[in-house]
Formats: C-alpha cells, structure tokens, sequence
C-alpha cells in the first residue's frame, strides 16, 4: 500500500508557514545571520527564532509563561497541520511523533524558573504537546541524532503500511543553546562564515532553529507518497563518518531496491559543510551511481537544525517536486568532494517526479527515503 | 618549566584525560607516535589533547592544522608547551 | 506430512535471549550472572561488571555510564546466542529506548560549561550526549550494520517494542534485531535487552530452536521485562 504526505508546516525566521519557506528559498534568501551570544567572544552563524514573536503568536494558543521556546514551537507547528487537515489527534488510529536530538535543553542553563525541571525529559516535553491536542495516544519520542527526522518519516510510513495508525503528524524541533554551540566548537566542527556545504572552502557547520510538521497517512491527501526508506549503521566510529560512505549507501540501495527504482531525479543532501560529512556523502553517491544527479543541501539556508533537518528538509524536497522546482544548493561555489557531484548552483523549474532524501549523524547512523509524485 | 619535567606530567595527564584505564604512564613512550599505532588515539582524542594543552598550560593551538606535529608525540607536545608557554 | 509443512509456515519469532540489569543485579535468561555491591556506586558496579564479563575491550573506559550499561547487557545477549555469529550483520537490527535520553552526559557538559571561569567543555563528554550513541557502540563493537532506532518513552514500552522490531522482521527481513531499555539516571541503572530471532531466516549452521525461547509478542516482553 501506498503512504501518502498531507499537510506540512515549517517555522524558521524565513517563516511560519512552508509556503513562506519555501518562497523565501526560491528567492534565494538564507536564515542565517551573526548572533552575539554572552558566552562567546565571537558571534556566531545561526539562524534562530525571535522570541517576542513566537510569543506573540503562541499567545492565540495558551499562555506563553507556561511553555517552553521549544514546546510552543512544537505547538504551533503541529496546530497547523491540525487546522490544515482537520486531524484529530484524539482519535485512536492518530499518532504524533516527535523528532528531537535535545528536546528543551535550555532547561538545563536555567532559563524557565516558573516551569518544571522535569520537562528537560523528552517523554514530559512530548507529553505537554501531547496534552494541548488531547492525543489518545501517547506521543513516540525518536532521538537519534541528525537521522531523527527522517527517521521518524520512516518510523511513520511503516506504521501506517503495517495498519498499526492510519494518520501520522511528525514533528521535528531543536533549538540554537550555549549546549550544542560550545558542543560543537570544542568538535571543531563550527564555521565562523555560513557554511558552504560540498564546497572546496567550506570550514564547518552552522547550527540552526527550526519546527517543522508533516502528515503521512493511508488516504490520498497528496499525489506525493514517500515509497520506501532505509536506516543503516557505519559500524565505524561514534562521530566520525566511514570514509567508504558505507552505511549510507547501504541505506540508499535498500532504499532504491525496496522502491524497485534505480534512479532519481534529484537528491536533497544531508550536506553539513563539514569536512567528512560532504566527502563521505559524495563516495557513497558516487558508489550509489548518483554522481551525475542534480544535488543540493539546505543548510546553506538553514544551518543545522538537527531534529527538524529531517523533516524540514523532506518538506522543501516535496514542494520542489510539487512546483517543479529545483532549489540551488546555497554556499556552493567550488567542487571540494574527493568524489564528483552535481551540486545545483542555480534555482529552476524544471519538471520532477522524484527524490532521495537522505541523513546522517553522530552514532554512525544513517537514512534515506524515496518519494514520489504521481 | 624543562621539557623532561612536563613530560612526566603529560603522561599521567594524558592518560587521565583520554580515559586510559588500562595504561600505566611510566609505561608510555615519549618518542613512540600517539596516533595511529602504540596507544591508538583517535579524532575525539585529538580534540581532547587541545583541552588539554588549553586546560593544564594556558596553550592554544591558533590554527588546527599544526595540531599534527604538535601531537606527534608525548615529547613534540612537551616541546610545543615549553616554546609557547607564557 | 502436515507437520512439515507447519513447520515450514511458522511465522512466528521468538524472544532467545535476554539479560536485565537492576539494582546493580544483572540476570541471564532468568538466571543470576552477577550480583553487584550495594556500597558501590554505578561507576564502580559497571567496572566490577566488566571485569566478570571479561569484557576486555579498552574503549570501554571512555564511554559515558549510558553506554557502559548499554554495551554491557548486550555483550551478555549476544555471547548466549550461540547463533549469533551466523546472521548477516546488515540484516540485524538495533532497536532501543529509555526514559532520560542522554540526561546523565548532558548534564556533565552543561555543568562544564556553567563554570566561565574555568570554560573547558569537553568534546569526548559532548559526544555521549545523544542517546543513540550506545547504538553507536554496539554497532562498532559487533560490526552490526543494520536498521536503527532510539526511542524516549516514560516507561519501558512493551508494545512499542514488539510493533516496531515485528514490522522490521517482517519487511526487512531482518535475521534478528536486539532490542530493550538503557536507562540511566542520577545513580539509578536500569537495563533490559533481549534477542529476536526470525525463524523463518534459515542461516547455514543456524539453530532452529532454543531451550526456554518466548515467542515474541508484547505479553512475553512485559512479562520478562517485569521479572
């Protein structure tokens, strides 16, 4: 049986709908900026969420005191898709999973003294969003690294294949903290420009703010369905990628033999702008024989949003197939991958019918999935 | 501080650092290689060696890619401290 | 004749293996393997418990107690599935949850980096704080190279568990998938992991049965998981 895509949501400082994301892209505008933040000396590249306004909104919702930055996020995202589709998610056979690598970390540096410290648990942060829709089921929480997102897509297809629920909301959410930017400056890992995924320059990540929400279910509520998927473990280093791209290519092939496909119109890249993520990438396309398809990462636009790239990124690769428009891949000026691949250096229409969205993480993970337009 | 004197602490430091548990420090050699062979330290263990050097010495290693020589070995990495210590 | 072909439609799997850890008492398919020093923190039990299992494998020493745990109970799982070794490990699955995520790591690093006086934060702490880093482990450990996926939940979920590792027995035609709960919080330790093993994959020297195996639903899990 077919899984199909319903409504979706993004909330990012391009904004809160995925039709503002997504023209904001097309315009080739980025979300990224320098932030000054107290505890380092040098601003960073990020892209983050005003506050003042995320309250202004939420506050149509619930009391904005009463909520985290990130569970009124989650609130707002998941809301819409709500509104857009009419779901209820206090019917039995509705699910909401939610994606998270870190949940309300900020918790941790102290910042809500009026809210509980039990909420720094992802199955409280869950169960406050949970409790706003009334869910019949508990929301699942997926936390696994960078892959979460798209994990979580293919966790949803599955249980809906299986008849286990018939309509799925999965919600992916991270914030920008002192946490994972002091984290990932003592990796190295940060950028001190925006980053510049696949290029011959590119010096490290930007990390990012993002929700994003998506439906999957047994109806036809699009003519976009995502036909298979696949999670793989590298087995070779806990932060390291395997120089040989071995468990994302495991992860793609599945993909593509489970679809019966051998081949795609574009790829939506998981390409953080590191090093060996995007030289890992690029051999595990290459042994994939993707080399020559049009490719592009989004975090030129986004930076890292960790638990929403995922889902994010899977939104903007279903309205590019929607629109027939392929998004140029931001940063990308030089090819800097010990493998060739076609990064797209320009925004276009041109016609689509499919793509491979992939991931990768810290832990050795990786995924991908296919989807298609009828 | 002489070279031999911060040597000695490296060692234990090192070892207390990277979690070796099952390494003695007088066992380590210092013009033996730490990565690759010998006490087989990888990435996450290089990026541990600069906290180290910032942490125990007041060094930083301003550009990331002389961490290789500096790191070569327990005596490169005392000779570093020596020459860049204030 | 009806036997036979019974036998070759059987559709079930089976529940072969297991090892739950509490209290610092670590059990084997229902048996006692070690019994841990209540004076001991969780630290120390979790090295006394290394050296029983003759784990002999240094990294060990850098893990976070989250992935200690985690590496711990499954060594005891796959040593007493004789057959381990005979599965394909791409078609093994890891399939874990807990309730504190990585809670104990991260607060290690936020403690770190509180203290602006002396700013050090730790890239080797740093990185155990994602819960699918035990995976992670394992999966280096024992060339495991399947399915993952790291679950949050507030209590062990039995159900979650069996629907899940069923749909990737059923459509990845996965040999086996490891499953269970880590969980680490303050000083208490919980784990509980177990084998499935996918009957209906025959492996070349595979065993086809095994003494005391459960069949895998989701009253067993519970069931075992509450012993």
């Amino acid at each position: 049986m077919s899984v199909f895509f319903g409504a979706h949501n993004i909330i990012s400082p391009l904004g809160y709908t995925s039709r503002e994301n997504f023209e904001a892209l097309v315009n080739g505008k980025s979300a990224l900026q320098k932030h000054s933040f107290s505890f380092s000396e040098k601003p960073f590249f990020c892209s983050k969420i005003n506050e003042a306004e995320l309250d202004k909104r939420f506050s149509w919702l619930a009391n904005p005191k009463e909520y985290t930055h990130l569970e009124k996020l989650c609130t707002l995202s998941v809301k819409d898709i709500v509104t857009q589709s009419g779901i209820d998610l206090r019917d039995k056979n509705n699910l909401l999973i939610l994606s998270t690598t870190k949940g309300n970390i900020d918790i941790l540096e102290n910042k809500y003294p009026d809210i509980s410290p039990q909420r720094a648990y992802l199955p409280e942060l869950a169960k406050t969003v949970g409790d706003f829709f009334k869910t019949k089921n508990a929301p699942l929480v997926v936390s696994n690294a960078c892959i979460s997102g798209l994990l979580a897509i293919i966790i949803a297809k599955r249980f809906i294949e299986n008849k286990n629920y018939k309509n799925i909301i999965v919600c992916g959410a991270d914030l920008v903290s002192e946490f994972t930017l002091s984290g990932f400056k003592s990796f190295n890992a940060m950028s001190d420009e925006a980053c510049k995924p696949f290029d011959k320059n590119r010096t490290g990540i930007n990390l990012g703010e993002a929700a994003a929400s998506i439906l999957l279910s047994e109806d036809k509520l699009s003519n976009i369905s995502i036909l298979s998927g696949a999670s793989a473990n590298d087995a070779n280093h806990i932060s390291g990628p395997s120089r040989t791209g071995d468990g994302l290519y495991q992860s793609v092939s599945e993909t593509f033999k489970a679809a019966g496909k051998n081949t795609v119109d574009f790829i939506s890249a998981h390409g953080t702008a590191t090093d060996y993520n995007d030289e890992m990438e690029s051999v595990a396309f290459s042994r994939a024989g993707l080399s020559t398809i049009p490719l592009n990462s989004l975090k030129g636009y986004y930076g890292h949003t960790l638990g929403a790239a995922g889902v994010l990124e899977s939104i903007i690769a279903i309205q590019s197939l929607s629109e027939n428009t392929l998004i140029k891949s931001l940063g990308f000026e030089t090819p800097g991958t010990v493998e060739p691949l076609n990064v797209i250096t320009q925004t276009k229409k041109t016609e689509l019918k499919s793509c491979l969205k992939t991931a990768s993480g810290f832990g050795g993970c990786n995924a991908a999935a296919l989807f298609e337009k009828i | 501080m002489e070279v031999q004197e911060i040597i000695k602490n490296l060692k234990s430091q090192i070892v207390e650092q990277l979690n070796l548990e099952e390494v003695k420090p007088e066992d380590i050699d210092a013009d033996a290689p730490l990565f690759g062979t010998g006490l087989g330290l990888d990435s996450i263990d290089a990026l541990e060696l600069i906290v180290l050097l910032e942490k125990n010495y007041d060094v930083k290693i301003e550009d990331p890619k002389e961490s290789k020589a500096v790191f070569a070995s327990v005596k490169t990495m005392a000779e570093y401290i020596a020459a860049h210590s204030k | 004749m009806p036997q036979l072909y019974l036998k070759k439609y059987k559709l079930e799997n089976f529940i072969v293996t297991y090892c739950k850890i509490k209290n610092k008492s670590v059990s084997l398919n229902g048996e006692l393997f070690f019994e841990g020093s209540q004076n001991d923190d969780l630290t120390a039990f979790l090295g006394r418990l290394y050296k029983k299992t003759e784990l002999n494998y240094p990294k060990f020493f850098k893990m976070d107690k989250l992935c200690k745990l985690g590496i711990l109970a499954t060594e005891l799982v796959i040593r007493n599935t004789p057959d381990f070794g005979t599965f394909s490990k791409n078609e093994i699955a890891l399939v874990y949850s807990n309730n504190a995520s990585s809670l104990e790591s991260d607060r290690t690093h936020a403690n770190a980096i509180a203290d602006k006086q002396n700013y050090f934060p730790s890239p080797s702490v740093f990185v155990y704080t994602l819960p699918n880093i035990v995976l992670g482990e394992i999966a280096i450990k024992h060339k495991i190279t399947g399915e993952n996926a790291f679950f949050v939940s507030e209590h062990f979920d039995a159900e979650l568990m069996y629907s899940y590792t069923n749909i990737l027995l059923k459509t990845k035609n996965a040999a086996s998938v490891l499953c269970g709960w880590v969980n680490v919080d303050g000083p208490n330790a919980e784990a509980f992991v177990y084998c499935v093993k996918n009957l209906n994959f025959k492996q070349e020297n595979g065993l086809d049965e095994y003494p005391d195996q459960k069949t895998h639903n989701s009253k067993n899990i519970q069931h075992l998981y509450s012993l």
